[in-house]
């Protein structure tokens, strides 16, 4: 009998936990993060939504499946699995990078979907490719909409928070516009690509029965794990930059919501 | 009066898991036992790999479970003769390892005090002037005088500079990449399971419940994990060690332990211009306090890790190790060498400075414990990393040794295979001699030095006696310690007024006696509040509850010193309603120093505070300390 679960692959990549101080420094092959190597590091928080979503839609649709596709230095791919594995049930699929700096996003496409059409059993008739909208760390926000290109999938989506399966099978998806609006589409089934915004679902427990399952794959995958030649070949950076931290500590007793709502909004609009 | 000193058991289901040992804790301890293990378990030197008992067909399944959200979190930096680390991993260097490097220079200096604020004895001001009158003649620079020698025992040559958050990183990486153990960050183990006297596993902390710990959104009651052998590296504050002491005493020679002390530490990047070189060594003393001793070490890359030690014996009614640190940053000797540096990560931890003397049960039916907790620190040495990855290492040869023969984990096998092992290597020895050296510090400072320098020249034969340590020396009175520099009406007014405000006493107080205010540059001389965010990246995750709680919130109504908030790292605890302090888990570095501070006791219960340390989420979120 043929099933009605859908295989999920979401794509995700590591980012430095975001609550570490960036410094630019220049490597070997252009433009990096001082001490890179030293930073704990998390999955790039816009794949984890999509990851948590993904694992959500498959605990409610019998059959279905989700593997995680994650390109990055295989150690900390390893590290990063020591978090992300205990929240949601999933199979990793692993690809060795760069350790650092930039990446060309068509060449970080082409590995992920070359990744993605190797995994055994795979059904493209049920696939549905997510990942995050945009990446935390260095992406341009082109690498889903190229590893669809890729994969042949015309159904694209992108700043997704709502993705909702209809009983005649057909998705519901809300993509986010402009001025908190969210436009809707129909689609009538899988395959299908969706870039995730947020989501609306919390950060799932760490749940340690979930993390032993997953490291029966984990670990061998990290063992397999095939090296991809991505990087920044003949690019050449005219400038780079990295979101500044910003601090203002006061502190204050005694405010209201709303007045604290407005000396941060206050604070926001400082030229 | 509040719950239990351990989380409460809640009547709900809880999952199961069976594994063969279940780990508390990865800090070096834990380290050197897993990294031993993995060895006998994958059947390295030619012996049977290790096979599961609970899973038959697998190989060991071994879990070990750390309470912060990643592996290297909130441990600190230090230089160690890495005798033990060498020993399991054969041509490892320090330059391996992420902020590594070998010992290049070792510096004692003493500090002068520059300000004038400083409590030195009459001893210590007479030393001090004739000092300064023979400077010249003696090298004295920056108000500072460089020991021209340094007691062998106190030496590190040949040792390491590591970077401990680096060093657990690359270790739980290696071990992780062997597929031979599980590494489980951000996953806090509430408490020890029991079947009458034998320890059977952990209980994970519940996870969706609310400050109080009661079930909240997303309720999710921690598992029991079971295990034939659990192995309790929980470090000196460990909630699980201490559930252990009050189940099963101590030993007879053991006393509980009294003497400690809050490290707190700095990383900063050194301007280019540094001439500081990788591997050099500066240990110092005499300021800002004489009891309080400071460190620097450099590492590779223009970076070095600084901080000082509190101590419990500080007979201090108004200290903050972090007001402290900034004085001692700002000393000349310091100064000069540190210009143009900049704050790059903070931590602070407890260590327990009674070594042997409060040494626990080691081993008991199910259960092993292993590290600073189990009273490896040696306090005349200086040195804690090397001896807790020794003891863990030995543990894990006589664990092997046990499991290869089908012999079961109880006492008396863990006593002959791990303790005695204990017993007859360096770790013991070295723990004898340095057992009263520190004994004399409850005397004075010139006494404590003296009687380390006597313990350490005579093997241990010898000390400078400290006087009895039945029960805790008394904290010294506000009024008392600020004699002739504050009247108690300016005490008294000082204290409403930092009642009414919310603010810790230690900052007007310090000031009021003499100390300048802190001239903050944003770069190494940055608000507390700064130092967490930008320096530890202090959060704590939604959804646990309080780690700590006064069991008697009546007890600290009455409380004269609430010393607790004076010595709390990280701001987290404030002056509260009533007088009970309050409680912000988010700030809170969980070093524990609230818990040895806590100057109430319990009616009928003289052993134990009124404030209870529990094991907790978040913390410290940099890997660089």
């Amino acid at each position: 009998m043929t099933s009605t679960g859908y295989n999920i692959v979401v794509c995700g990549g590591l980012a430095p936990d975001p609550l570490q101080s960036l410094e630019p420094a220049m490597g070997p092959s252009g433009p990096a993060l001082k001490n890179e190597m030293m930073l704990p590091v998390v999955l790039d928080p816009w794949a984890s939504h999509a990851l948590y979503e993904a694992a959500h839609l498959a605990g409610r649709i019998p059959g279905s499946k989700v593997w995680l596709v994650s390109l990055g230095h295989r150690g900390k791919l390893q590290q990063m699995m020591m978090t992300v594995a205990q929240k949601v049930p999933f199979e990793l699929v692993a690809i060795e990078g760069a350790a650092g700096g930039f990446t060309d996003p068509a060449e970080t496409a082409a590995a992920l979907a070359e990744a993605i059409r190797s995994i055994p059993g795979l059904d493209p008739a049920r696939l549905l490719v997510w990942g995050g909208w945009e990446s935390a760390t260095r992406g341009a926000g082109v690498t889903m909409a190229l590893v669809g290109e890729r994969l042949g999938i015309q159904d694209q989506f992108q700043g997704v928070d709502e993705f909702k399966v209809q009983p005649d099978g057909s998705f519901r998806i809300l993509e986010r516009v402009e001025g908190g609006q969210h436009q809707v589409s129909i689609c009538t089934g899988p395959p299908v690509l969706a870039g995730w915004a947020t989501g609306s679902l919390p950060e799932p427990r760490n749940n340690p029965q979930i993390g032993m399952q997953n490291m029966r794959s984990v670990m061998p995958a990290l063992q397999k794990a095939r090296t991809a030649k991505v990087g920044a070949e003949g690019v050449r950076f005219d400038r780079i930059t990295l979101p500044q931290q910003q601090r203002a500590t006061r502190v204050v007793k005694d405010l209201s919501p709303d007045q604290i709502a407005d000396e941060i909004i206050g604070w926001i609009r400082q030229p | 009066m509040a719950d239990t000193p351990i989380q409460a058991e809640m009547d709900v289901e809880r999952q199961k898991l069976e594994a063969d040992i279940v780990c508390i804790g990865f800090g070096p301890a834990t380290a050197g036992f897993l990294i031993e293990l993995s060895r006998h378990i994958g059947g390295e030197e030619g012996a049977p790999p290790l096979a599961s008992r609970c899973q038959p067909g697998m190989p060991l399944q071994v879990l070990c479970y750390e309470r912060a959200e990643d592996l290297g979190f909130g441990v600190s930096g230090v230089v160690t003769r890495a005798r033990s680390i060498r020993e399991s991993l054969p041509g490892l260097s320090p330059a391996d390892i992420p902020l590594g490097a070998a010992v290049t220079s070792e510096r004692m200096v003493y500090l002068l005090d520059p300000v004038g604020a400083s409590r030195r004895s009459r001893t210590v001001r007479i030393g001090d002037r004739i000092l300064r009158l023979a400077g010249g003649a003696l090298g004295m620079r920056d108000d500072a005088w460089e020991l021209p020698w340094i007691p062998g025992f106190l030496h590190k040559t040949g040792g390491w500079v590591l970077s401990m958050g680096q060093f657990m990183q690359w270790a739980g990486m290696r071990l992780m990449g062997s597929g031979l153990v599980q590494l489980w960050p951000g996953m806090p183990v509430s408490r020890a399971v029991l079947d009458g006297q034998r320890v059977v596993g952990v209980q994970l902390l519940d996870q969706g419940t609310d400050r109080q710990g009661r079930p909240s959104d997303g309720f999710l009651p921690g598992m029991e994990v079971r295990a034939e052998l659990t192995v309790v590296g929980d470090g000196p504050v460990g909630s699980v060690g201490r559930q252990l002491d009050e189940r099963f005493g101590r030993p007879s020679r053991s006393e509980a332990p009294s003497d400690w002390a809050v490290g707190m530490k700095m990383v900063v990047d050194l301007p280019e211009n540094s001439p500081l070189a990788p591997g050099a060594v500066y240990h110092t003393f005499g300021y800002p306090e004489p009891e309080i001793f400071g460190f620097m070490y450099v590492h590779p890359d223009r970076v070095a890790s600084l901080g000082i030690f509190v101590p419990s014996w500080l007979n201090s009614p108004v200290r903050t190790a972090y007001r402290c640190l900034q004085h001692w940053i700002q000393h000349p000797y310091l100064a000069r060498r540190l210009e143009g540096a900049r704050l790059r990560s903070w931590g602070a931890k407890t260590l327990q400075e009674s070594g042997r003397r409060a040494e626990p049960f080691l081993v008991g039916d199910g259960f092993a414990r292993i590290g600073e907790g189990s009273g490896s620190t040696n306090v005349l040495t200086g040195s804690g990393v090397d001896e807790a990855w020794a003891t863990g290492a030995q543990l894990a040869a006589g664990v092997a040794e046990l499991w290869r023969a089908g012999l079961p984990m109880s006492r008396d096998r863990l006593e002959a295979a791990y303790e005695q092992r204990r017993r007859s290597s360096w770790v013991e020895r070295e723990a004898r001699v340095a057992e009263r050296s520190r004994d004399g510090f409850r005397r004075g400072i010139v006494r404590g030095m003296l009687g380390m320098a006597l313990a350490g020249w005579t093997g241990g034969r010898l000390w400078w006696p400290g006087g009895s340590r039945s029960k805790p020396r008394p904290i010294e009175s506000l009024e008392s310690f600020y004699r002739g520099r504050l009247t108690p009406e300016e005490i008294d007014a000082e204290r409403r007024r930092s009642q009414s405000q919310g603010l810790a006493l230690h900052e007007v107080l310090m000031e009021r006696a003499g100390w300048p205010p802190i001239p903050h540059d944003g770069r190494l001389l940055v608000s507390h509040q700064d130092a967490l965010l930008l320096g530890g990246k202090v959060q704590a995750p939604p959804g646990y509850t309080d780690h700590v709680v006064y069991m008697d919130p009546g007890l600290c109504e009455t409380c004269g010193s609430r010393l607790c908030i004076e010595v709390c790292s990280g701001q987290a605890l404030r002056p509260g309603e009533r007088g009970v302090p309050a409680f912000d888990r988010e700030k809170c570095v969980h070093c524990g120093a609230c818990l040895w501070s806590c100057t109430r006791t319990l009616p009928g219960r003289p052993e134990r505070s009124n404030l209870d340390f529990r094991v907790g989420a978040g913390g410290l979120h940099s890997a660089e300390n």
